[in-house]
């Protein structure tokens, strides 16, 4: 139920969508069918999978993986993957000298296509804070810890340049098809949070 | 769903990566109207983004009364950019929202908008 107010008689975050859905249904500025649409879509249809076919394909396929970290955008839609937030994708690579960490610092700019919606973590004023400042310390404490002599780079994500990270593909999977490499690769890794483990 | 998603383990569909996308519906609402408008051309993207980065810099520097809640800085967002087109105004959001808060409780959704007050 959204009838309830918060203290003070302001009324709530729910109760103002929904006024706010009204009003502009109303005045045939949006389509709540259309809506739903849209929410469906990143709710179940669009999300890190679609990142992960594009990891393992790079790793499968080493021409693609050229095409890939040179233009991102144009190869992840070889793929079909496209739309909403996936314009001017930057592919960096990860490898055991050299991390790459995403972060948006001033709101939450992230690949829709290849990755949906960002998790509540990738927006939370912490992160988006003290991933710039203490990278290591941040990667340790999510349960990354990179030896001294890895460089960090961050990579700040905006709408000019969204980031994503082609995480290296783990010793001991060189017998994996590629479709046997796309369950392995996690959001995280793809972030730049976490590595990719053998199965 | 229309497309196959059987793949499980960390690669799997948003709804089953560790959390969901939306931890209520109106925050899946406010996502769903601001993409649907600048979709519409209402407004372009970066206008809605700046605004977001504002109300975001604006909780930051401020002394933390209010907890973090990424969604109602995006509806404050949106509403900014609305108010900001002469669209719809937070004191018209605001009537209509004490006017649902008086609905009975078990009211029809049926698709009525009337507000009695």
């Amino acid at each position: 139920m959204t009838t309830t107010s918060e203290p003070g008689g302001r009324p709530s975050p729910a109760l103002r969508t929904e006024a706010l859905e009204q009003l502009l249904t109303e005045r045939g500025l949006i389509d709540p069918k259309a809506i739903n649409e849209i929410v469906t879509t990143y709710e179940t249809n669009v999300g890190p999978l679609n990142g992960a076919r594009v990891v393992a394909r790079a790793w499968t396929d080493p021409q693609y993986r050229q095409r890939l970290l040179e233009d991102g955008t144009a190869a992840i839609k070889e793929l079909g993957f496209s739309g909403r937030q996936g314009e001017h994708i930057v592919v960096v690579e990860n490898t055991a000298t050299s991390h790459n960490v995403v972060v948006c610092t001033l709101c939450s700019c992230y690949p829709w296509p290849v990755l949906g919606l960002p998790p509540s973590w990738y927006k939370d004023p912490a992160y988006r804070a003290r991933m710039v400042r203490e990278p290591r310390t941040v990667l340790a404490e999510m349960g990354l810890r990179l030896a001294g002599d890895v460089h960090i780079t961050v990579r700040d994500s905006t709408s000019e340049v969204r980031w994503l990270v082609l995480p290296e593909r783990p010793a001991g999977t060189e017998h994996l098809t590629e479709e046997e490499l796309v369950p392995l690769v996690s959001r995280d890794a793809m972030v730049g949070v976490a590595k990719v483990a053998a199965p | 769903m229309t497309a196959p998603l059987d793949i499980e383990g960390p690669a799997a569909p948003p709804r089953s990566n560790g959390e969901l996308v939306f931890s209520e519906p109106w925050e899946s609402r406010a996502f769903g109207m601001a993409v649907s408008l600048s979709e519409a051309g209402a407004f372009a993207w970066p206008e809605f983004q700046a605004a977001l980065i504002a109300r975001i810099g604006a909780w930051e520097s401020a002394a933390h009364g209010e907890p973090w809640n990424y969604y109602q800085l995006w509806l404050a967002a949106l509403e900014d950019v609305l108010a900001g087109l002469s669209a719809v105004s937070a004191a018209e959001i605001t009537a209509r929202a004490q006017a649902l808060a008086q609905r009975p409780p078990g009211h029809d959704h049926a698709g009525e908008h009337d507000h009695p007050h």
